[in-house]
């Protein structure tokens, strides 16, 4: 089914991971399609309460993989037909998907990263704005995500200069939110997602909608998305699960829905 | 009323339901479902329990276009016996106000049946589009009509040759729908806004809707005099000795619908 990538569902936690490891992870148009296709299956899959994106071998993802481009192609019809709906596909997913960044994210790789709702990082691991040293602009959402993560003028200066960016000092500007010794790795990154997994699912769906809709709104628009969004989640099975082991001073045991 | 078999409905305070039942083929219109929404209508319309119509679709879309298998063999002397636009026609006679609630795929024919409401209330994951282009056909139920007296010629020609599809934050731009809510929201933000409607005085209701719609035909003379005409009318009605009754008194007015 998937050729690129390898995809596996386990503890409700669904995991993706990029699969040309002599490649370094690099994007193909296939591996775009074939990632879009994977979260489209998480999103819509009651087993999947968390997605994780990472990558064999000694990489996380190096970006595109340059062999598929010649002097001939149109970058931007590469970006509106393989990149955009990929990235699309992401946003519009309103469960946890998290990035285990394993190793060097550059380029689209590091959009990848950014896309994702939370990374943890390798220790060996970093990111490269790479796009610069080849003369072109930071694609795939990047500068989009990147600002809001770390601010403009951080976001700015890790495009211009396009400099490696280590573990420790990722962590430091807010972009990993957690580094993860190399012998700790498998264990603590499928702790960090089956935990994400066992929370209140659709209110961490919902938590995603509105504040991604807090930077296109007012306050007076806001507001009112949000007693929407409230409204939802008080109709959420997870809810009444939610106050009522509050009640009894148990802790809950939420199902996603 | 003959049993329903593409469509189901109830009705329930005031509000006339009517959904769209063949969820499995995302509510692709058929010959037989159009005539059972506009059988159905027209039903309600004669039914004084009824004050507003909700016209909504079943399962994930609203309605993913009309049903090509039973197109596919047409020609036109065919079309011209069946006469099949003829339900759509009548559909526009309806006088009592249809609200749309919108989700999901509204395309083809199923943009037709949306755009013949009165008022749509749209899902934030709502898109609409004209695909039949793409199939060497055109809108054939009111789409070139309807979307271009709505908004335009200059958008709804692009719309209608591209098959583009627009999403929910478009069409509120361009006016075409009323509102946008979260999908999980539909129908109780539908049903919130047709108990609106339905509390109203159902004649000046009535005379306000016809009213409206005819000044998207008439020159603006002519729908003057209409509105007029209609205005007097409503002087007549019990409704409107209480209403103003009512606002003379200080109180909230009670209105029988005569």
């Amino acid at each position: 089914m998937y050729e690129t990538i390898t995809y596996r569902v386990e503890n409700g936690v669904a995991w993706l991971t990029l699969n040309r490891p002599d490649k370094l992870n690099a994007f193909t148009s296939q591996m775009n399609r074939e990632i879009q296709k994977a979260i489209k299956t998480s999103a819509s899959s009651d087993e999947v309460r968390a997605i994780i994106i990472t990558g064999e071998g000694r990489a996380f993802c190096s970006g595109q993989d340059l062999s598929e481009v010649d002097e001939d192609v149109n970058l931007g019809q590469m970006l509106r037909e393989d990149y955009s709906p990929m990235m699309q596909q992401i946003a519009s997913c309103e469960k946890p998907i998290i990035a285990a960044v394993n190793g060097v994210a550059a380029g689209a790789g590091f959009s990848l990263a950014l896309a994702c709702d939370f990374r943890l990082v390798s220790e060996k691991a970093s990111f490269l704005n790479a796009f610069v040293n080849i003369g072109l602009i930071p694609d795939s959402g990047n500068l989009y995500y990147l600002s809001r993560i770390v601010g403009h003028a951080k976001a700015l200066e890790l495009s211009v200069f396009g400099e490696k960016v280590p573990a420790a000092e990722a962590k430091n500007m807010g972009l990993a939110t957690k580094v993860i010794s190399v012998e700790e790795w498998n264990e603590q990154v499928k702790a960090f997602a089956e935990n994400i997994a066992s929370k209140p699912t659709k209110a961490i769906g919902l938590i995603k909608r509105y504040l991604e809709a807090s930077y296109h709104l007012s306050l007076e628009e806001y507001l009112k998305e949000e007693a929407e969004g409230q409204r939802i989640a008080g109709l959420t099975i997870d809810y009444s699960e939610g106050v009522t082991a509050f009640a009894e001073k148990r802790k809950a045991q939420f199902i996603g829905k | 009323m003959n049993a329903l078999q593409f469509t189901e409905t109830s009705i329930e305070d005031g509000i006339g339901y009517i959904f769209l039942n063949r969820p499995k083929q995302l509510n692709a219109l058929n010959r037989q479902m159009v005539s059972e929404i506009v059988s159905s209508m027209e039903a309600f319309d004669r039914d004084s329990e009824v004050k507003v119509i909700l016209l909504t679709g079943n399962g994930k879309a609203f309605s993913a276009g009309a049903d090509i298998d039973e197109m596919v063999n047409d020609n036109p002397i065919s079309m011209e016996l069946t006469n099949q636009f003829a339900d759509w026609d009548r559909m526009g006679l309806v006088k009592k106000p249809v609200i749309g609630a919108v989700k999901s795929f509204v395309f083809g024919g199923g943009f037709e049946l949306a755009l013949s409401c009165d008022f749509l209330i749209a899902a934030s994951d709502t898109q609409f589009s004209f695909p039949e282009v793409t199939l060497g056909v055109m809108p054939g139920a009111g789409g070139t009509q309807r979307l271009t007296k709505l908004v335009g010629k200059t958008k709804a020609l692009e719309w209608i040759l591209t098959a583009e599809r627009i999403n929910a934050k478009t069409a509120l731009q361009y006016g075409f729908i009323n509102k946008i809510v979260a999908p999980e929201l539909l129908m109780e933000e539908t049903v919130d806004f047709a108990r609106k409607i339905a509390k109203q005085p159902p004649l000046a209701v009535r005379m306000i809707k016809e009213s409206v719609n005819k000044a998207v035909d008439y020159s603006l003379y002519e729908g003057m005099q209409y509105e007029r005409k209609n205005f007097y009318i409503l002087f007549a009605s019990e409704d409107q000795k209480e209403g103003m009754k009512a606002f003379v008194e200080k109180r909230k007015p009670n209105f029988t619908g005569e």
